[in-house]
Order: C-alpha cells, then structure tokens, then sequence
C-alpha cells in the first residue's frame, strides 16, 4: 500500500488534467461539426441520392466527395446565359475552369484529401486557396475566399472533425480541363 | 431573399431537386472566383500608392535609382517566365544583417527590397518588400503604365494579364496571398538574399546565370562593410557551394535550390513531406538529391503518369515525377505551382541530364561491385 501510493497519489493528480483535455478536444470536435454542418461542406463533399421527401445528402457516405464511380469525361455544354453546371450528385461541378471534383474529406487513410495535411496547412488552405497552402490551386466552386475568414480556432476545430469523420474508401478522380 | 425561396420552391415543385438551386447560387458565387474579394490580410501598413513613393529612385522624372540603395544579384535567379530582372537593397543607416544563422538571416527594421521585372525591354512590374517596425514584411506590387513612366500599387489580389507571353498565355502580377505562400515557406522570408545565394564562388552552369551588377555584392563585401554581421567564419573563408558530384550536379541542385527550396525545405509548413530542395550551408549532404533520387512519390499530383513511382529514378528522367511536374504548366501538375506560366527550357533540360547522369553513375557502381 504505501509503495503504491506514489502511483496512486500521481494517477489522481494526473487524471482532472487528463479528462480536462479529453473534454477539450471533444469540445473542439463538436464544435467542428457544427461548423461543418452550417458552412455547406455536405452541399457538395457528401453526395446526394434522392429520398423520400426529395433530393438529401447520403450521410453513410458523409463528405466523401465525388463518388468514384460516378464518371464524368468532359465539361458540360452550355449555352449563355449559363457559364456552370453541378451533376444530379452535387460533387462534380462543371465551368470555366473545367470540372472539379468535390475531395474526399474522410479520414480514409488511402484517400482522403486530408491525409497528408497538417492542422496548419489545411489552415493556410483556406487561407490561400492552395493545396497545403502552398501548391496548385484549390478549383471553384471551393468557397475557400469565405472560410479563410474563419478564425484560426474555428478552422482548427473543423479540421479536428474532418480528422475524425468515419473513413469512406473513395478515389475522386482528377479534375478534367476546360474544353480548348 | 424572398426570390431565392421562391425559386428553391419552384424547383423542388418542379424538378424535386432543390440542390439545383443551391448550386445556382454557388456557381453565381464562384465561377469567377478570381473576381472574389481575396481574404483580409493582417492589420498592417498601407503600401504607397507609387512606386517612387518606396524611395527606389534619386530622381523619380528620370528614374534614376538611389545610389545608396545596393543592386545584387543572387547565383541562382527564380525563373520567371523569361523576364529580366533588376533587384537592390536598401538598409538603414547604421544597421546591419545579422547573420549569425547562415540560413535564416535577420534583417533590420526598415530593411527595403525591390525586384523590377521585364519583358523585351519593357518595364511591366516592380516588387517590394519591406520590414516594419513590428517586424513584419509589408509585402506590396506596382505595375508599371505601357509608356514605362509610372509604377502604381497593385490591388492585394494581384494583376492577370499584365504583359503578354507566348501561347496566350500572360504574365501574372501575383497577390499578396501567392506572395507569402512562396516567401513565408522557409526560414527566412527573404528569397535570393542569403547565404548560398551570395556566395563569391559563384556557380557558371547555373540556368539564366546573371551578371553581377556593381558594386559585386557577395557576402566578403557585406562584411567587410559591416553591413552583414555574426556570419560565422568558417562560411566566409570557405564560399559555400553546392557539392555536386560534378557540375550538372551542381547546376541541378542549386537551380532547385532557388526554384522550389523557398516551400520545399526542412524547416517550412511542408516539412512532412520530405522533400529537401534546399541547400543547407551549415549541413553535410545534399538534401536536394537525397530526398529525390530514389524516393517514392508519396501521393501523385493530378496529371502525373502512373510510371512515374519515383521522384527521381537515375536514368529515367521521362518517368521521374520530378520531371513531369516541372514540365508542365497544366495548373494541378505543374512546378512551381505559382508564379509561371512558360516552362523553364533550360532548366528542364539540365535536370533531364542530371537524371540521366545519375543513372549512369548508378550503372557504374553497380559495374565496380560486380568487378570486385
């Protein structure tokens, strides 16, 4: 008893601090996922199915981008007054840039996007439109320009509940170039 | 407001499909996107609205640069697009660098820097960089009227279209936003004013090798004037250069050096990826080759061919993912990422020889084990 109560002594003094940051960090998670949820990410990085009461995101398949079977070869062709287009699921959107393909945001360690990121890339992501910050440009309609305005804080917690989205196996395709 | 609900509710009537309508609105929003206001960059000073506000010239009518100010010119210059450049410094009276880290140094409150660029005699943008008071760099562009007689401040989202180039493509004046993705990617903010850069054993393989302008700025001038100060000796009795096995070697790493070590280094946000492109004065080895050759692709670039499972395999410069990236200009594969639209002629050549070298070098290796 007396040598374990150094250890015991340690453990109580340890564990407020441990569950402090565990309450913390879930704190940051749910806070994250209600920025998630009133941003728009699911408008176009979940895919959408139509339900009974119409056109809904497929939470199973929760902000896993362009699903990879769904194929699309070429930009759409459009006619003035229109210079854009989005396909029945949302996540391939088709203009001047050519067509982009919404990211598989999931932790998906084969491919989801954020694989890679750092907390302060995906921040200096959005801050500069640029993959990790500083690589090829992040295409339209990505509205990074808006949620570069989030605080450092916010984009942390949003980037703490991207980390933590269930993974979805989803190969998004490459970007297609405009037509010549 | 009213509309938009009107609308939504037309559609889901019609269509079931009220996506449609927020997509509507999104691609409203976004298809042009480079019309959208850039994001609000820290509180800081407002540049002057002309260039000769800055204080480059003596004579603004005349163009006259201060003769105070210092021209340089780094050994290995970044590729833009083909443009001449002109650079100079300006220190305060009585400062100096401090460069007691030969890969970070520290430059003085009031520090200034501008770059001029041209193309075919024709003035188009001058940069500018400046140290303020509270120790951040005032980042800011002018660009400069078809008569080549006024410089004005560019908008923070930068200029498109500024002069044109072959292809129909045309040279951008970039952002703040691209600025500081480049600049603020490594240890020091200052690009093309360091430790290698001024070496006096300068590299004459190196791809678009400039003239030094006088003075001849190089780190023994800097020191000696007391304008560069805490440079450890053993830096200047011995002018770094790179240790390339030979010459395209050196040539090679040191153009990557000045092209992609500014985001490609040991110290900046993209560490993670171990990709080591710039050349370190204090540490033995070459990063730039032994972070390349060799060493898988981590994730492929859109574009990139499926062979290429190598950043750079000895031998195979049309499957090494380092020459693809650098050879091309389509905006999800090219390198670097901003900053060009024309490929670099030259200097893709001289890595595809690299490349090839080092194969041949490994083929030998290979060769003298078997002999033994």
């Amino acid at each position: 008893m007396h040598r374990a109560l150094p250890l015991m002594l340690t453990t109580a003094l340890l564990m407020p601090s441990t569950v402090s940051s565990q309450d913390s960090a879930g704190a940051q998670v749910k806070r994250g996922e209600y920025l998630v949820s009133i941003a728009g990410c699911h408008d176009c990085h979940t895919p959408w199915m139509m339900g009974s009461a119409g056109p809904e995101p497929d939470m199973k398949r929760a902000l896993s981008g362009h699903p990879q079977d769904v194929t699309i070869s070429a930009p759409a062709t459009l006619s003035p007054p229109w210079s854009g287009a989005m396909n029945p699921t949302s996540t391939g959107w088709s203009g001047t840039w050519g067509v982009s393909f919404s990211a598989n945001l999931t932790s998906d360690p084969e491919t989801g996007v954020l694989r890679d990121f750092t907390e302060q890339q995906f921040i200096q992501t959005m801050r500069t439109g640029r993959h990790q910050g500083q690589g090829r440009p992040i295409l339209p309609p990505m509205p990074w320009p808006a949620y570069g305005n989030m605080t450092d804080d916010d984009l942390k917690a949003v980037f703490a509940y991207l980390r933590q989205v269930p993974p979805v196996k989803n190969k998004v395709p490459d970007p297609l170039p405009p037509k010549p | 407001m009213a509309k938009v609900l009107a609308t939504t509710k037309l559609l889901q009537s019609r269509q079931g499909y009220w996506p449609v309508a927020v997509g509507a609105v999104l691609i409203l929003l976004f298809a042009s996107i480079p019309n959208v206001p850039a994001i609000p960059q820290p509180a800081t000073a407002i540049p002057p609205s002309t260039l000769p506000e800055t204080g480059l010239y003596a004579d603004p009518v005349t163009l006259q640069v201060d003769p105070a100010h210092l021209a340089f010119a780094p050994q290995y210059p970044l590729w833009s697009d083909g443009a001449t450049k002109r650079r100079w410094i300006s220190l305060p009276p009585g400062t100096a660098i401090d460069g007691s880290d030969p890969e970070a140094w520290i430059f003085p409150v009031g520090t200034r820097f501008w770059k001029e660029f041209s193309f075919n005699g024709q003035r188009v943008e001058t940069r500018y960089l400046e140290r303020r008071a509270d120790g951040q760099w005032l980042y800011a562009a002018y660009a400069w009227s078809p008569d080549g007689r006024e410089a004005q401040l560019v908008s923070a989202r930068g200029k498109r279209g500024a002069y044109p180039l072959a292809g129909g493509r045309s040279h951008t004046i970039p952002g703040v936003t691209d600025c500081k993705a480049c600049h603020q990617g490594g240890p020091s903010e200052v690009l093309g004013f360091g430790t290698l850069q001024l070496s006096s054993e300068r590299d004459a393989g190196a791809p678009h090798a400039e003239l030094q302008p006088e003075p001849h700025v190089d780190l023994r001038y800097l020191v000696d004037r007391g304008l560069l100060v805490g440079l450890p000796k053993a830096v200047l009795d011995v002018p770094p250069r790179i240790a390339g096995v030979n010459e395209t070697e050196r040539a090679a790493l040191g153009y990557m050096h000045g092209n992609c070590g500014h985001c490609h280094n040991e110290r900046g946000s993209l560490q993670n990826i171990a990709l080591f492109l710039r050349h370190s004065v204090m540490n033995a080895g070459e990063p730039a080759s032994t972070s390349t050759v060799g060493q898988a692709v981590k994730k492929p670039a859109p574009g990139q061919s499926p062979d290429a499972v190598l950043r750079v395999e000895p031998g195979h410069p049309g499957r090494s993912a380092l020459m693809q990236r650098v050879s091309s200009r389509s905006p999800a594969l090219q390198m670097p990422p901003l900053g060009t639209e024309m490929i670099d002629n030259e200097a893709v050549r001289l890595l595809y020889r690299w490349i090839e070298e080092k194969g041949a070098s490994v083929q030998q290796a290979h060769a003298n084990a078997e002999g033994r």
